[in-house]
């Protein structure tokens, strides 16, 4: 990780500021709607699904699947990642999907594939921040 | 007003749009007088200038114009001042490169609803050049800020391939199917003197051009220019009257589905696209099969291979079988993006339909 981390920092609002204090407890939280039962992900003070008020947060798995993927070989001048690096869509077991990096595999094609199972990792990546990357569950 | 008229039920008036086929009528269509990299034109230069040659081509002037339709950093409101022009209509409707398209069918509701009677859409964008853009932030307070840009999304070939991967895993579309594309724009570029990539170009060149983000070679991604272009759009009745031979409007539709790249419900279906083809479909009466030419959004290879599904033109998944076999370049049995299309052509970061109305 290059020091200091200069790649682009997210900058919580009210409404996310939940998800990014969780993750910096090293836990990935996600909400859920009472009414329709749905979980959804960004984070909303409404359900998108069903616009109810009746949200509650939960804490979530970490665990999902690889639904798709870049691998990215050219970036502007602060690179989340030393390129090339995986670019990923997480499908999480709870439902919703989220931007992520897969990290701890080889960034070539023939070592990633759609649905590959994934599971959390916490990236420290400042004192204020906490990123949710995801490497393959072992073994899978 | 007497008051009894004030006391009237107002009457419903719905299903217009879709009654739309044929009431209105592009009668000037026009790019900048170069595309292609322009480091001394301003993107609000380049705007000005697709709009006077639009306007000369239909023949007419600024003061005939009553809406202005513009998208990107120089918007509808810098547009009209800029040109002199005082609409009564305004449209900033920005929904990146469909924007103009989308305009065109907003051109028609308002002509339509009796508004506005011409209509100028403008677009100029210095995408190479950067001249007069301002600069590109996505600011960290933004949902894109937050949720997408710490992960590394570095432009547009980002974030299709997040599609093309998928659009592989679920159909096994190969990036052979994906090259097919490229090739054949380019070979409608080798007959556009104003393309800018004009040599021809095998599967092999694309899939050995340097890796910009897997599946997509450098030659997967269309190119990044300086340009501009303006539609003049009127109704039938006036369009009968005007210098040019009027180009009607058949069909139209619109949709929209996600904003963030990772928030679209589906990737390997472009389900915005079906939406609004149905309704340019319904529309116009026509069918695939009606079709002689298409001009397909192309800022990478797997782009209009969606669209040819979403529009009906091939089953879904079929698409990179579709292409096979330079079935869309000359002599094909789809001619499409015969202008070389944004691969080959010219791509300033967003673009219109202005060179596909000027065929
Ligand atoms: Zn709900």
């Amino acid at each position: 990780m290059p020091d200091p981390y200069e790649a682009p920092l997210p900058k919580p609002t009210p409404e996310t500021r939940p998800y990014w204090d969780a993750l910096r407890k090293h836990e990935l939280h996600l909400q859920r709607c009472g009414a329709c039962n749905e979980a959804y992900f960004y984070p909303r003070n409404f359900c998108p699904n069903c616009l109810s008020s009746d949200v509650a947060w939960f804490q979530a798995s970490g665990r999902g699947r690889l639904h798709t993927f870049t691998i990215v070989h050219v970036t502007g001048p602060n690179p989340v990642l030393p390129v090339p690096y995986v670019l990923a869509m997480i499908e999480l077991e709870e439902g919703p999907c989220l931007m992520s990096n897969l990290v701890g595999v080889e960034p070539d094609p023939s070592s990633l594939w759609c649905e590959m199972l994934v599971q959390i990792e916490y990236a420290d990546v400042t004192e204020e921040c906490t990123l949710a990357r995801f490497r393959p569950v072992e073994g899978a | 007003m007497r008051a009894s008229d004030l006391s009237r039920e107002p009457e419903l008036v719905l299903g217009k749009l879709q009654e739309g086929r044929g009431s209105v009528a592009i009668v000037g269509a026009a790019e900048s007088d170069r595309v292609g990299k322009q480091p001394d034109k301003s993107a609000l230069m380049l705007h000005a200038e697709g709009a006077r040659n639009a306007l000369a081509d239909a023949g007419l002037s600024v003061s005939d114009v009553d809406a202005v339709m513009s998208t990107g950093r120089q918007t509808a409101n810098e547009v009209p001042e800029y040109l002199g022009i005082r609409p009564r209509y305004l449209d900033n409707t920005q929904m990146g490169g469909c924007s103009f398209i989308a305009q065109l069918q907003h051109a028609m509701v308002v002509i339509n609803a009796g508004v506005a009677e011409v209509v100028l859409i403008t677009h100029g964008e210095s995408g190479r050049s950067r001249v007069g853009m301002g600069a590109r932030t996505v600011p960290s307070d933004s949902l894109g800020g937050q949720f997408e840009a710490p992960f590394g999304v570095g432009g547009p070939a980002t974030r299709y391939t997040l599609a093309a991967t998928r659009h592989m895993h679920e159909y096994g579309t190969t990036k052979d199917q994906l090259a097919e594309v490229a090739v054949a724009t380019r070979k409608w570029a080798t007959l556009n003197p104003r393309a800018a990539m004009r040599d021809p170009i095998t599967i092999d060149d694309v899939k050995s051009s340097r890796m910009i983000a897997w599946p997509f070679n450098l030659l997967d991604c269309c190119l990044v220019t300086d340009g501009g272009g303006a539609l003049v759009v009127t109704s039938a009745e006036r369009a009968r009257d005007m210098r040019q031979k009027p180009v009607y409007v058949l069909g139209t539709g619109e949709a929209t589905h996600h904003n963030l790249i990772s928030q679209m419900p589906r990737f390997h279906v472009w389900d915005a696209a079906v939406q609004a083809g149905q309704s340019a479909w319904e529309m116009s009466g026509a069918t695939p099969a009606d079709i002689d030419l298409a001009m397909l959004y192309d800022a990478f290879t797997i782009v209009p291979i969606l669209a040819l599904e979403a529009l009906g033109f091939c089953e879904s998944g079929e698409g990179g079988a579709f292409v096979e076999g330079q079935r869309t370049a000359p002599g094909g049995a789809l001619p499409m993006n015969t202008n070389g299309g944004g691969l080959s052509y010219t791509h300033s970061g967003i673009m219109g339909c202005i060179s596909s109305s000027r065929r």
